[in-house]
């Protein structure tokens, strides 16, 4: 089996592991897979969680394991990439609409330095409204910050954005 | 460059985030409002998190104990925690003051690490700067909201800065055995750098809030916790963060 092949087989394999919190994306939707390497019978994947306390990555790492092991039949190493950094615009446009059709907004793209006055008016997920406000830079989960749109009444989360 | 130096200052940094991070998960299910309980309980993740990183630094690079051993066995004289971060949460006013003072002092300090002879410090660096920007900025929303609410709330924040300064202070406690190594290094630029860095940072919310800074030439600074000399409430917080791990050292989580 050629090595490309593989590589293309492994990244398919991959797009079966899910977050744990936000169960409509895999790990390269959100963009955490950094590399992915053949190293003589098996593979290498390397991977970057997406907050620095994220309380999943030990058992994201397990579950790439296991997945790929078991859908390619092949030895699997995961790795933490150490050189780099996850932020918000590594997610793919793909995972930003399963985003919102789960009924959390995305992160918007963050162009330079972040700055907080981006986060104002996000776009209501359930009516697509923007007059909305953001009602605190915390959520549920560290990704996570809280609005409330105004057009439909209803609070939201977002995944926020993080340079 | 001299491990024992890098490691000294590891320790401060890393044990300050510990233990803050314990204080703010204090106010988890106590919050004034839900918006506030879980802000404090995300920010107190992710500072046991960065203290996480820190430690893990310790251990790979630096030839440093386990993570979770080096966190929860430590007698209470090895911790390098300023007293700022010991004193206990007390009412919301010191909290929130405390949280506006510590996040920015963290801010400088990592920013200044960007740049930094030491490796694993540039990553940190770029991994928190996003994180703490969140942090700072429920600090300075709530700085300036809760000074310009009422009188009582104008008074309550101005009485919490006036407490809170010279402790806030003291976490720029230089170290007179390794600071020279670690600035001619290029690992950082010295605490005394830093703490101009954070006057610059906090002074234009404070002012911006109508909060008078006390003239910081008249402000003693309060030191001892990065040499071991900590307050009576660092013992029982030990304890308590340490009761469970302390039940089975070996167990796997």
């Amino acid at each position: 089996m050629s090595q490309t092949i593989l590589i293309e087989e492994v990244f398919q394999s991959l797009e079966h592991v899910m977050d744990p919190e936000i169960p409509v994306l895999s790990v390269v939707d959100l963009g955490m897979i950094t590399g992915v390497d053949v190293e003589g019978e098996g593979v290498r994947i390397r991977m970057i969680p997406t907050f620095a306390a994220c309380p999943a990555v030990s058992y994201i790492q397990q579950n790439i394991r296991k997945t790929v092991e078991q859908e390619l039949g092949i030895a699997v190493t995961v790795e933490i990439d150490k050189e780099a950094h996850w932020h918000s615009n590594r997610m793919t446009e793909a995972a930003k609409e399963k985003l919102k059709n789960f009924g959390i907004a995305p992160p918007q793209v963050i162009e330079g330095e972040m700055r907080a006055e981006i986060m104002l008016e996000t776009p209501c997920p359930h009516c697509g409204s923007e007059q909305t406000y953001l009602r605190s830079p915390f959520g549920s989960t560290l990704c996570r910050a809280i609005h409330y749109c105004r057009s439909c009444g209803q609070v939201f989360e977002q995944f926020k954005p993080l340079e | 460059m001299n491990n024992a130096a890098l490691t000294d200052l590891i320790i401060k940094m890393a044990d300050d985030e510990l233990i803050q991070g314990h204080r703010n998960s204090e106010w988890t299910g106590l919050g004034p409002v839900m918006e506030e309980d879980i802000a404090f309980s995300s920010m107190a993740q992710d500072k046991i998190g960065h203290a996480w990183a820190l430690y893990r630094i310790l251990h790979e690079n630096l030839g440093g104990q386990d993570p979770d051993h080096f966190a929860f066995i430590r007698k209470e004289k090895a911790f390098k925690c300023s007293h700022l971060v010991e004193m206990p949460n007390g009412s919301y006013d010191f909290s929130l003051m405390r949280h506006f003072l510590f996040d920015h002092a963290e801010t400088v300090r990592y920013e200044s690490l960007r740049e930094s002879s030491f490796e694993p410090f540039q990553q940190l660096s770029r991994k928190f700067k996003g994180e703490l920007k969140y942090h700072t900025l429920h600090a300075n929303a709530f700085i300036m909201q809760l000074s310009q609410a009422n009188e009582e709330s104008y008074a309550r924040m101005q009485s919490a800065l006036n407490d809170t300064i010279a402790l806030a202070a003291g976490i720029f406690e230089p170290s007179a055995e390794y600071e020279e190594e670690l600035m001619v290094a290029g690992v950082y630029p010295g605490e005394a750098a830093l703490y101009h860095r954070w006057l610059d940072r906090i002074y234009p919310v404070l002012v911006k809030a109508s909060l008078n800074l006390p003239e910081m030439s008249t402000v003693t600074p309060v030191y001892g916790g990065r040499k071991g000399f900590h307050t009576a409430y660092l013992e029982p917080l030990l304890k308590e963060m340490g009761e469970v791990f302390n039940l089975d050292t070996e167990a796997n989580w």
